[in-house]
């Protein structure tokens, strides 16, 4: 087993330390460490952050290898800084069997530069009528405890009510896609002056909305656990944060997207911003950023979602909803947050871990915790590329634009995955 | 101008131009020879993804009077219908060296796409539930030759605005050249935060004696399945423009339809044939303003 120094690093942007990352955990931690034979990484200036956790990505196999693999997906996520993605079901085939989810966990284990933790589908298909075999996916070697139809709402209401109810045998939540189909059909932008104007059939805020409002309640009705996925309105953060105030059992996430971007993009037609929830408005982006400050939103999620071109470069209409989040996640959240440290790690590491289950990560960098950590230089800007990313696919919403915080490092149990910028395999 | 995508695009003092040239070539199709040998050399391209006869034949007419070579790429029975994507298809018109490409298309915003794959000018001959810009330019070139102004009209525009790439181009452009607009038909079918710059109204008959434009858009059946409207009946009785409607307009007002009409549902032939429709001069005046518009974008004046 390889052994690490880390030298000079300010954990949590505190005072400079070193750590020696040693059997997978970080085994001491002080000033002037020496060690012998080690591999020493020069932090001098850097933040260390625990290890990031993707509540939400899609990595695209198997079906569309062309717009992303596990492989290619993990890179981009060590490159971010992530040691840990939950795998959304949306794949072809769908990820609703115990075989399925074991797949793309063993695909995971062997590109080995993040854990994938793959989140299994609630409905057989993702159709929406009939409930997968969860308990089977939460006993097999993917040990799934996330189970979500992203991509598609669990609409049917009795389905949901089941769904919530029948996975708290394990301890498993349901992470909600909040969209009423039937108030999005057509739907292709943020419904409002932008869309009238587009002549784009607009995806009013009340279909995410209604669906939060119905679900937060059936949680507290069945006393189970509720993840809402990407939320995107202010009316959604004022319905979570009233039921958080009854002390229903809901978490909440927010992308990186939805808190800088608004629909006011999509007058380009250019569909790389097109998105599902869409961009909002001004107001949304401000409540959505003091709903994640406050806690009333629990976690940034990226739903990085890789599109092949054939998918984005046509008619708007016609294109895929998604965009690209793993390698520029931290860097917007830093533009949002400004160098809150502390939050950023509750954000993205230690509460989407304990979301998700995952005992191995999201833990603060103290002896003998697990080596799952990442060095940021907060003082770097760099302007993002849509082919200098690792995803295999192009569509990131912010080509062009220069964003703070570089990744200089990543260390999955101790071993680095990315070491100057570069990824190690 | 460089591509004509939407009538935001434009300024007062341009439209006017469009107006003003538009005149100018009315007066050639007056004429025995209807040709002008302004666009000789030059190659227009109607990319139509929609079925539409009349907006075509009459591209087709402004550009041969303006002596241009026109090809006819409809998207049925073409590579495009074989799935080639609209960028590739981009590319097969730059490689034919497409002076100007005449779009019509059912998705919105699939001009702007084209105009920044090809080098020559895009016209937007209608794109999905978005714009057509075109319409909207002989929509005011009619109602100035009739009215004898555009600045301080009242105009109306009655009927499924939210779906009417029409009543966009209209309202821009009114906005833009001083007409005072009011949208009108059920909730459902009007939204509310278009512009600014309009009234909105539920109230057909109210609105009427103030009018001196009455614009009716065509409502398709299909809207009721979607219960936009309960029946084809009730929105007839609300909001179709009859006999006894006609009579609460001022006397100089007039009635306008883009056309194709639903004939006893936003509109009855009662009206549609009276001297005070001008139905029939919006399709003549339609062939100036497009030549005043190709000749404009191929390197006529501005
Ligand atoms: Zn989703």
């Amino acid at each position: 087993m390889s052994v690490v120094l880390i030298k000079g690093a300010r954990i949590l942007g505190g005072d400079p330390v070193d750590l020696v990352l040693r059997d997978g955990v970080i085994a001491e931690l002080g000033p002037g460490l020496r060690a012998d034979g080690a591999t020493v990484v020069d932090a001098d200036g850097l933040v260390a952050l625990p290890g990031l956790v993707d509540l939400h990505t899609h990595l695209r196999e198997p079906g569309r290898e062309d717009a992303e693999t596990v492989y290619t997906g993990s890179r981009a996520a060590a490159l971010g800084g992530y040691t840990a993605v939950c795998a959304m079901a949306n794949t072809s085939p769908v990820a609703d069997t115990a075989g399925v989810v074991e797949q793309v966990y063993r695909l995971g284990q062997e590109a080995g530069l993040v854990d994938v933790q793959p989140i299994g589908a609630v409905t057989i298909g993702l159709a929406g009528e009939r409930l997968a075999e969860l308990g089977a996916m939460a006993d097999s070697a993917a040990r799934v405890r996330v189970f979500s139809d992203d991509g598609h709402c669990v609409s049917d209401p009795r389905l949901m009510r089941r769904a919530l109810e029948y996975v708290k045998a394990f301890d498993g939540v349901i992470a909600q896609h909040a969209e009423e189909p039937r108030l999005t059909e057509g739907a292709q932008m943020h419904e409002g002056e932008v869309s009238a104007r587009l002549g784009l059939t607009g995806w009013p805020a009340v279909a995410e909305e209604s669906i939060i409002a119905r679900d937060v309640l059936l949680a507290e009705h069945v006393g189970a656990r509720l993840h809402v996925c990407h939320v995107s309105t202010a009316g959604s953060v004022e319905i979570i944060r009233v039921a958080k105030a009854r002390g229903v059992r809901v978490t909440a996430e927010v992308t990186p997207h939805h808190l800088l971007l608004t629909h006011t993009r999509a007058e380009s037609y250019d569909p790389v911003y097109k998105v599902n929830p869409p961009l909002r408005t001004d107001a949304d982006v401000t409540a959505l950023r003091e709903g994640l400050r406050d806690g009333t939103i629990d976690i940034v999620a990226t739903d990085h979602a890789p599109h092949a071109a054939e998918d984005k470069e046509c008619e708007w209409a016609y294109a895929r909803p998604g965009m690209l989040g793993l390698e520029t996640a931290l860097p917007i959240v830093l533009d949002v947050l400004g160098d809150q440290w502390d939050l950023i790690a509750e954000r993205m590491s230690r509460a989407p871990a304990r979301i998700a289950g995952l005992d191995n990560h999201g833990h603060d960098l103290k002896v003998g915790a697990p080596a799952n950590l990442t060095l940021i230089d907060p003082t770097a800007r760099w302007t993002v590329e849509a082919t200098g990313l690792a995803s295999l696919s192009h569509n990131t919403p912010y080509a062009g634009m220069t964003v703070p915080g570089r990744i200089v490092a990543t260390f999955l149990r101790g071993v680095p995955t990315v070491l100057d910028g570069k990824v190690q395999k | 101008m460089k591509h004509l995508l939407s009538t935001a695009d434009l300024d007062a003092a341009t439209a006017t131009e469009i107006l003003d040239i538009a005149t100018e070539m009315a007066s050639v199709s007056g004429r025995e020879i209807k040709k002008l040998p302004t666009l000789r050399g030059r190659t227009v391209v109607n990319l139509f993804y929609e079925d539409s006869t009349r907006t075509r034949i009459s591209f087709e007419a402004a550009a041969k009077r303006l002596s241009a070579d026109v090809i006819n790429f409809s998207a049925k029975g073409s590579s495009v219908a074989k799935g080639e994507s609209l960028k590739d298809t981009a590319w097969t018109l730059q490689a034919m060296g497409a002076d100007a490409v005449v779009i019509r298309h059912p998705a919105s915003g699939a001009p702007h796409r084209l105009a920044g794959w090809v080098s020559g000018s895009v016209l937007n001959a209608g794109d999905g539930t978005h714009e057509h810009p075109t319409q909207a330019l002989l929509d005011a070139y009619t109602m100035r030759a009739r009215m004898g102004r555009l600045d301080g009209l009242h105009v109306a525009i009655v009927g499924d605005v939210l779906h009417s790439r029409v009543a966009r181009s209209n309202v821009l452009l009114l906005n833009t050249l001083g007409a005072k607009v009011t949208l009108v038909g059920p909730p459902t079918l009007v939204p509310t935060d278009l512009s600014s710059a309009v009234q909105v109204s539920y109230d057909l008959d109210a609105v009427l004696p103030q009018a001196d434009v009455v614009m009716m858009l065509r409502v398709q059946r299909e809207r009721m399945t979607d219960s936009y409207f309960p029946s084809a009946r009730e929105y007839s009785r609300r909001y179709g423009l009859d006999g006894a409607r006609l009579r609460r307009m001022p006397s100089h007002g007039i009635v306008m339809h883009p056309g194709p009409m639903n004939r006893g549902m936003e509109i009855t032939p009662e009206v549609a044939d009276s001297p005070r429709s001008t139905i029939v001069e919006q399709v003549t005046n339609g062939v100036s303003v497009r030549m005043a518009c190709l000749y404009l974008l191929l390197g006529g004046r501005s």
